[in-house]
C-alpha cells in the first residue's frame, strides 16, 4: 500500500511515517559516502574531514589542488594510462567470445547446455582471491605472470560471464523467424548475422561490453597477483594508497571514477529502453 | 496422391534421401554449427581460468620439491626404521652428502630446507648451516661430520619429517589448513595457541552470516517500499540503489575509511554534537565493526536486487484478502506477505553470502587484524610468507565451500536467471 487510506488508525498512521523514516535513513546509507566524498574531494587542505571554512561555505576553504595532483602526478597518470591500455583489449576479447558463445548457446540443438553454461559463469562465480591465486600460480608457471598480455587475459576471462548473460538475455527475446526469412531471401549464415541478428541484439552486446569494461577497470585482486609494478592500474593505485601513504587526492580519483560510473549507467538505462523498444516492435 | 505409398519403404526428403537422414544430417549441422560458436569461449575459459584453478589444486597437493632435491637421500631412507630411536645408518648420511652438494651448488637446498620447515620447525636453519660448510667436509665417515656441523642430525626428528614427505605428493598443506599436522602417531591437532585456520573459517563465516543478516534487515524495507510505490518514484529511488552498485569498490571503500576513521566524518560529527567526548571517539574501523559497516554498504544491492523482483511479482490483492478476512496488519504481513518473499530472502541471501566469504579488499583495507577473512591469509601465504603450497590449500577449502553455496543457489533461482542491474 503505497499511500495511507483515509480511515487509518492513529497506529497505522505512526508506523506509516516511521517506516517512511527508516526507509529514508537507509538510502541515506546508502547514498552517503558517495556524497561525502564528492565535496571532500575539493577540500583546500590535506584532510579527510570538513574543515570549518568548508562547513562555512567558505571559497578559500575549497580548491582544486588534488585534481591538479591527480593530473600531474606521474603515478597517477601513469596507473590512469595502464587501466586505458587493459581495459578496452580485455572487454574487446570478453565481448567477441561471449558474444559468439551466447548465440551458440541460446540455439535449441546446443548439446550439454547446461554443462557448458556452469563453466562460462564460473569466472563470476569463484571468488576473486581464488582466480587470483590461481592464475598467478599458473601463469608464472608459463610466463605471463607480470606481462600486459597476462593480465589483458585473465581480466576478459573476468568478464566474459557478463557479456553471456546479458546477450543471452537479449537473445530470448529475439524472434528466429527473421533469420529463416533472412535464409529464405538467400543471405548465408555471415551475412544474416551481420545484418539482421546484429543489430537486434547489439544492445545487449554493448551493455555486456560495458560490464565487461567495468570490471577490468574496477579489477584490483587479480591485477595485483597477475601484474607487475609496470602494469599498475588506477585501482591498484588507490589500493595502495590506502594502505600506505593515505593522500587526499585518492579522493579527487574517486570522485572522477563515480561521474564515470554515472556516465556508465546512463548509457545502460538508455540502451536497456532502447532494446525493449525494439523487442516491442519484432513480431510474434 | 496416389503416388505416396505409405507403407512401401521409407519417406523421402525431396532429394532422395530418406527423411529419416536427412532430418539427422540437418539436426547434426546445427549442433556442429551451435558447438562451434561456444568452442572459442570454451577454449578460451579452459586456458585462462580453469587451467589456473587446476594448478591450484595441483599445488595443494604437490610434493616433488624434496624426492627432486634430494633423490638418493629419500631412496635410501626408505628401509629407515622412523620408530627405532636412532639415526639412519652411515649409507643415508653419504646419499644426503651427494644430493646437498648438488642442491647446493644449484642453489635449492634452501627452497626444500622452507618446504620441510612448513612441516617441522627449525628443519630451515638446519639446512641452511650444513649447505655452508658442506664444502669443507672430507669424504667418508659422514654420519660423523653431520653431527659434527649440528647434533639435530643425530636425532631422529629431522630424518622422519624427510621420510614422511618423501612422496610426490603430500596431504600435509591440507592438514596445515585445518590446523592438523601429522606424526609418528598419526594425525593430530596442533597445540591450541597454534590453531589459527580453523578459527579464522569460522571468524569469515560468522561476520559473513552478519553481514548478509543486517543486508536482509537494511534491504527487506528498501525492496518494500520501492515494490509498492508508484513507478515513477521508486524509479528515481532506484538509482540511489543502483549507483552505489556501479560505483568502483575502492571508491566506497575509501569513502567508508574517510567516514569511520578516529578522525574521520562520523566521529567529528557525533564530537561536535556532544554525544561523544574528543578522549573517547569510537573505534570504528581496523576491526570487525568497520568490516560489516563497509561490506554491508557494498553487498547491500544484490540483496535488494532480487527481493525487488520477487516483491514485484506479489498481487497486493492478497494481503488486501487477508485483511478483509479479519487479519491483522502484521498477521497479513507475517501470514501472508513474508512467506511469498521467502525466496528472495533465499536467492539474495545466498548470493551475498557467497561474495561475502571470498572478499579480500575492503576487510585488508578497514578490517586491521580482528577484521579480516580466510581470503587475507591466502594473499597473504602467496605475496609474503611464499608458502604457495598451504594458499593453494586454504584456497581449494574456501573454493569447496563457494561450490556447495553455488549448487544451492542454483536450486533456488538457476544460473540461467542471473540477472544484472
Amino acid at each position: 500500500m503505497s499511500a495511507l487510506p483515509p480511515y487509518a488508525s492513529t497506529g497505522q498512521k505512526a508506523w506509516f511515517y516511521t517506516f517512511r523514516t527508516i526507509c529514508g535513513l537507509i538510502f541515506l546509507f546508502l547514498i552517503m559516502p558517495i556524497l561525502v566524498i564528492i565535496p571532500l574531494s575539493f577540500n583546500a587542505e590535506d584532510f579527510f574531514t570538513f574543515t570549518k571554512a568548508m562547513l562555512a561555505l567558505d571559497p578559500e576553504g575549497y580548491s582544486l589542488k588534488h585534481y591538479k595532483d591527480f593530473f600531474t602526478n606521474s603515478d597517477w597518470q601513469n596507473a590512469l594510462a595502464n587501466s586505458v591500455r587493459i581495459a578496452p583489449m580485455a572487454t574487446l576479447l570478453a565481448t567477441g567470445f561471449g558474444t559468439l558463445a551466447a548465440i551458440g548457446l541460446s540455439q535449441s540443438y546446443m548439446p550439454f547446455r547446461s554443462a557448458v553454461m556452469a563453466v562460462m559463469i564460473s569466472p563470476m562465480i569463484v571468488p576473486l582471491i581464488i582466480s587470483a591465486a590461481g592464475m598467478y600460480f599458473f601463469y608464472s608457471r608459463i610466463g605471463m605472470q607480470g606481462t600486459y598480455w597476462g593480465v589483458v587475459l585473465a581480466h576478459a576471462a573476468l568478464g566474459t560471464p557478463f557479456v553471456i548473460i546479458t546477450v543471452t538475455a537479449t537473445l530470448v527475446g529475439f524472434d528466429k523467424s527473421l533469420v529463416r526469412a533472412a535464409a529464405n531471401m538467400g543471405a548465408g549464415p555471415v551475412l544474416t548475422f551481420f545484418k539482421v541478428q546484429m543489430p537486434l541484439i547489439l544492445p545487449g552486446v554493448i551493455s555486456g561490453a560495458l560490464f565487461a569494461f567495468i570490471t577490468s577497470f574496477d579489477e584490483v585482486v587479480v591485477v595485483l597477483f597477475v601484474g607487475s609494478a609496470s602494469q599498475k592500474t588506477l585501482p591498484w593505485q588507490m589500493f595502495t594508497g590506502l594502505r600506505e601513504q593515505i593522500s587526499p587526492t585518492i579522493l579527487a580519483v574517486a570522485t572522477v571514477l563515480v561521474t564515470i560510473s554515472i556516465l556508465l549507467l546512463t548509457t545502460l538505462e538508455l540502451l536497456r529502453r532502447r532494446s525493449e523498444r525494439l523487442r516491442g516492435m519484432s513480431p510474434g | 496422391m496416389s503416388d505416396v505409398q505409405v507403407n512401401d519403404g521409407p519417406m523421402l526428403a525431396a532429394d532422395g534421401t530418406p527423411l529419416k537422414v536427412s532430418i539427422q544430417r540437418a539436426l547434426r549441422r546445427q549442433k556442429i554449427r551451435a558447438l562451434l560458436l561456444v568452442a572459442p569461449l570454451f577454449l578460451f575459459i579452459c586456458i585462462t581460468f580453469l587451467a589456473p584453478i587446476g594448478d591450484m589444486l595441483f599445488r595443494s597437493v604437490e610434493n616433488a620439491i624434496v624426492p627432486e632435491t634430494l633423490p638418493q637421500t629419500v631412496v635410501a631412507l626408505k628401509t629407515w626404521d622412523s620408530k627405532s630411536g636412532e639415526a639412519p645408518s652411515e649409507k643415508v648420511f653419504a646419499a644426503l652428502y651427494a644430493d646437498l652438494k648438488v642442491a647446493v651448488k644449484e642453489k635449492s637446498h634452501t627452497r626444500v630446507a622452507s618446504r620441510l620447515n612448513y612441516e617441522s620447525p627449525g628443519v630451515a636453519s638446519l639446512f641452511r648451516k650444513s649447505g655452508r660448510r658442506i664444502k669443507r667436509m672430507q669424504e667418508g665417515n659422514y654420519k660423523e661430520q653431520f653431527i659434527k656441523i649440528d647434533k639435530d642430525w643425530g636425532k631422529t626428528v629431522v630424518w622422519e619429517t624427510i621420510q614422511r614427505f618423501s612422496g610426490n605428493y603430500t596431504k600435509g598443506y591440507f592438514l596445515a589448513s585445518v590446523d592438523a599436522k601429522e606424526t609418528v602417531d598419526g594425525i593430530s591437532m596442533k597445540p591450541e595457541g597454534e590453531r589459527i585456520y580453523l578459527y579464522m573459517l569460522l571468524r569469515t563465516m560468522i561476520l559473513s552470516v552478519v553481514i548478509t543478516g543486517t543486508c536482509v534487515l537494511l534491504g527487506y524495507p528498501i525492496a518494500y517500499i520501492l515494490s509498492v510505490l508508484p513507478l515513477r518514484t521508486s524509479n528515481l529511488l532506484m538509482i540511489l540503489v543502483l549507483l552505489p552498485f556501479w560505483t568502483s569498490l575502492l571508491v566506497r571503500t575509501s569513502a567508508w575509511i574517510v567516514l569511520l576513521q578516529q578522525q574521520g566524518v562520523i566521529n567529528d560529527l557525533l564530537v561536535s554534537l556532544g554525544i561523544i567526548g574528543d578522549q573517547n571517539r569510537l573505534e570504528l574501523m581496523y576491526n570487525e565493526t568497520g568490516t560489516v559497516i563497509a561490506m554491508t554498504h557494498i553487498l547491500l544491492p544484490f540483496m535488494i536486487l532480487p527481493l525487488y523482483s520477487v516483491m514485484k511479482t506479489i498481487a497486493p490483492s492478497y494481503v488486501r484478502a487477508a485483511k478483509s478476512l479479519g487479519a491483522s496488519d502484521w498477521t497479513a504481513f507475517w501470514r501472508v506477505y513474508f512467506p511469498n518473499t521467502i525466496p528472495g530472502i533465499g536467492a539474495g541471501g545466498v548470493l551475498v553470502f557467497i561474495l561475502s566469504i571470498g572478499y579480500y579488499i575492503t576487510p585488508e583495507l578497514v578490517g586491521g587484524t580482528s577484521g579480516i577473512f580466510i581470503s587475507n591469509r591466502i594473499a597473504y601465504h602467496i605475496s609474503s610468507s611464499l608458502n604457495w603450497g598451504l594458499a593453494a590449500a586454504l584456497g581449494v577449502m574456501l573454493l569447496v565451500v563457494v561450490m556447495v553455496l553455488y549448487f544451492i543457489y542454483d536450486k533456488i533461482v538457476g544460473i540461467d536467471n542471473v540477472k544484472l542491474g
